[in-house]
């Protein structure tokens, strides 16, 4: 096994763990790398036939190559594919232009995302966070459980040793399932490569520049680069020493903002 | 650099030791001293320190909870990557108050190597004795002790001695012989990533070219047959046996006896998605058909598939070396959750002995009615459930359980 088959196994024990506990679940494809890669895990994980839906929580921020990737692939991997809008929000008027980045978050992806589970009662959700993007994701556990306000209580998370997971939660809780948490964003670039995982085009530089993280469209800036290929990717990354979120506004407004969203149920 | 792309993953260690003796200060020296961080990242330690009114903190790089920064205290495990010329490491944070050993424990158990601090002033405390008792329980054999804080003790080697024989002793006790003491300034940047010119009576490595040294844990290709089923799908009309191989190499053709259930099955595929796999080795997450036969109908998750060579032990009675991370104390005579691999059972505390303090390692109680936070003692569980195990010498991950209340971890094991 080389690393990369390491990286794997860990997570498909992981996916696999998870839907045995929890059958009602769903994973949170957020168009993005690292969704699209736990994407390709499950996929594997389940030889080719995922057994549950996939969720977009769809701010309507998104970049249009983000839409036409999600309904391309969703096709391609025949997908169970659920999209959800906290509606009631955009029709109230909550925009980027009318009010700051954190309160835009969490009305139209917290809030969304606490709607949608209301309605389908998921347990579980799959989500593609990894340690190594910042220091408070950083500290979570691969099970992590959420009360039904969302409220992630850090400061006395359960132990969690030799790959043995929460396998209960209390009637309204439920469980974010972080399969990605030991791989680094180098990672996933090696492993896109070699599975040859397709990945949406504002990754590749055009004109100079390209994203290197992707959210909602008036917060993230692509940074300066002429990767246009994995390889190109991988070559900078491996050369680079800025984080990967530098291009994400709302991580910055204040100190412990992250925090904050995560513990109001942030992703 | 194609090198270190084509090698295993970061070699994981993790930083125990009592509170405040600096753990999270040497991550961020280290990580500082080998420009690891991002210039973003540490513009906002500096930023936060500087909030805080305090020169720049290094241990802001690991603690990232409002409530670390404001108490400085770590409350929960992190990870960090870094990596020298030689390698990419990964580093685990574990935090030093006995309140939190359930955190540290949860970091140490993911960590193939530790590095035990030391305050060079304070010497050896409480959660000192207690990490590296619990490192030896874990199975982190790889251990490098680190005497920090040497400014503060004029660099005397004198001190230096007193501590190593201390620490050399305590740590024999247990049977962990480690690989180096290093006596360091984390604050100064001594011996961290550069020779120290105040410390010139020793000549040893530094810690950063020590941490080269350590070795990568090792699969067990060569073990014990070892594949726990975690779950059955049904597609397209064929049964897999899903779950991923804990020990030995599984080969298509080979012969199998399942326990607990006792029955003998032929291995004909051996399944992982786009691959044709001939065999699977120790860690592998693969699918497994197996030839018809009656095998199949006994089979659910919690069985192992074992090799005929190394049997492993079959029974519904376990005696165990336990370690309690909850709160809520254990008591004599009630029902858990017993998790060990894929295995659930419930099982009932029939007798709790040899109560130990897990820092002291003095005995409480030989025969006690239970058995409290941080401690340990020698726990008689019978089971709802025949249980497939192994001695945890013998194969790692049939060898330990974790014990669970109300769906959560309160206690780990080990069977020897």
């Amino acid at each position: 096994m080389d690393y990369l088959d390491e990286l794997e196994s860990q997570s498909i024990y992981t996916i696999r763990e998870a839907y045995h506990h929890y059958p009602e679940l769903c994973l949170l494809w957020s168009i993005g790398k690292d969704s699209t890669t736990l994407l390709w895990l499950v996929y594997k994980a389940f030889f080719g036939k995922i057994p549950f839906p996939c969720m977009h929580i769809d701010t309507t921020y998104k970049f249009p190559e983000m839409y036409k990737f999600r309904d391309h692939w969703a096709k391609e991997f025949n997908l169970d594919l659920q999209v959800y809008t906290n509606q009631e929000a955009i029709d109230r008027g909550v925009t980027y232009d009318t009010h700051d980045s954190i309160e835009v978050c969490t009305e139209l992806k917290t809030n969304a995302l606490k709607q949608a589970i209301a309605k389908y009662k998921y347990k579980a959700l799959f989500v593609g966070i990894r340690r190594d993007e910042h220091g408070i994701r950083s500290k979570e556990r691969y099970f992590s459980p959420r009360n039904q306000k969302f409220e992630w209580n850090y400061k006395d998370q359960p132990p969690e040793l030799w790959d043995q997971y929460k396998n209960e939660t209390q009637e309204d809780d439920h469980i974010r399932v972080h399969p990605l948490l030991h791989w680094t964003e180098r990672d996933i670039w090696h492993y896109i490569k070699r599975e040859d995982i397709p990945i949406n085009e504002l990754y590749f530089a055009k004109d100079g520049k390209r994203y290197r993280s992707l959210g909602c469209m008036p917060i993230t800036n692509p940074i300066d680069s002429e990767a246009d290929t994995v390889d190109k990717i991988i070559d900078e990354l491996e050369n680079t020493n800025t984080s990967e979120r530098a291009g994400r506004a709302q991580d910055k407004e204040e100190a412990h903002a992250m925090q904050k969203l995560r513990a109001l149920g942030y992703m | 650099m194609e090198d270190m792309i084509q090698k295993k993953e970061g070699l994981k260690f993790v930083v125990v030791g009592h509170v405040d003796h600096g753990k999270s200060t040497l991550i961020g020296r280290l990580l500082y001293d080998t420009n690891s961080l991002p210039p973003d990242k540490m513009e906002e330690v500096k930023r936060a320190s500087e909030a805080d009114g305090s020169t720049t903190e290094f241990a802001f790089v690991m603690d990232h909870l409002e409530e670390e920064r404001k108490e400085r205290v770590t409350i929960d495990t992190a990870q960090i990557w870094f990596r020298t010329e030689k390698r990419e490491y990964v580093i685990i944070d574990a935090p030093g108050h006995k309140q939190f050993l359930k955190n540290m424990i949860t970091g140490s158990s993911q960590a193939e190597a530790a590095l035990l601090l030391i305050d060079a002033q304070e010497g050896l405390r409480e959660q000192t004795h207690r990490h590296a008792y619990m490192l030896s329980l874990l199975g982190v054999k790889q251990v490098m002790v680190i005497i920090n804080k040497m400014d503060l003790m004029d660099f005397s080697q004198e001190r230096f001695n007193e501590l190593q024989d201390s620490i050399l002793k305590r740590l024999g006790e247990f049977g962990i012989e480690p690989l180096r003491v290093i006596p360091i300034s984390a604050q100064m940047g001594d011996n961290v990533a550069r020779a120290s010119e105040n410390m010139s009576w020793y000549d040893g490595k530094t810690l950063l070219d020590s941490l080269d040294e350590l070795q990568a844990a090792v699969k067990a290709d060569d073990g014990a047959v070892r594949f726990p089923v975690q779950d059955i799908y049904d597609q397209d009309g064929e049964k897999i046996l899903v779950g991923r191989m804990a020990s030995g190499t599984l080969k298509k053709g080979q012969e199998v006896i399942f326990h607990p259930c006792g029955k003998t099955a032929k291995i004909e595929k051996i399944k992982m998605f786009g691959k044709d796999p001939q065999q699977a080795t120790a860690g592998e997450s693969i699918g497994v058909v197996l030839e018809d036969g009656i095998a199949m109908k006994a089979m659910k998750r919690g069985e192992v598939a074992c090799g005929v060579d190394v049997s492993p032990n079959v029974g519904n009675r376990l005696v165990a070396q336990v370690f309690w991370m909850s709160g809520e104390p254990c008591e004599a005579g009630e029902e858990l959750e017993l998790k060990c691999a894929t295995a659930q059972v419930t099982c009932q505390v029939k007798k709790i002995s040899d109560r130990m303090n897990s820092s002291s390692l003095e005995v409480i109680e030989g025969a006690a009615d239970e058995l409290r936070d941080t401690e340990v003692a020698k726990l008689t569980l019978q089971a709802s459930d025949y249980l497939c195990t192994d001695a945890f010498e013998v194969v790692e991950e049939t060898g330990r359980f974790v014990l669970m209340k109300d769906g959560d971890t309160v206690a780990g094991g080990v069977l020897h």
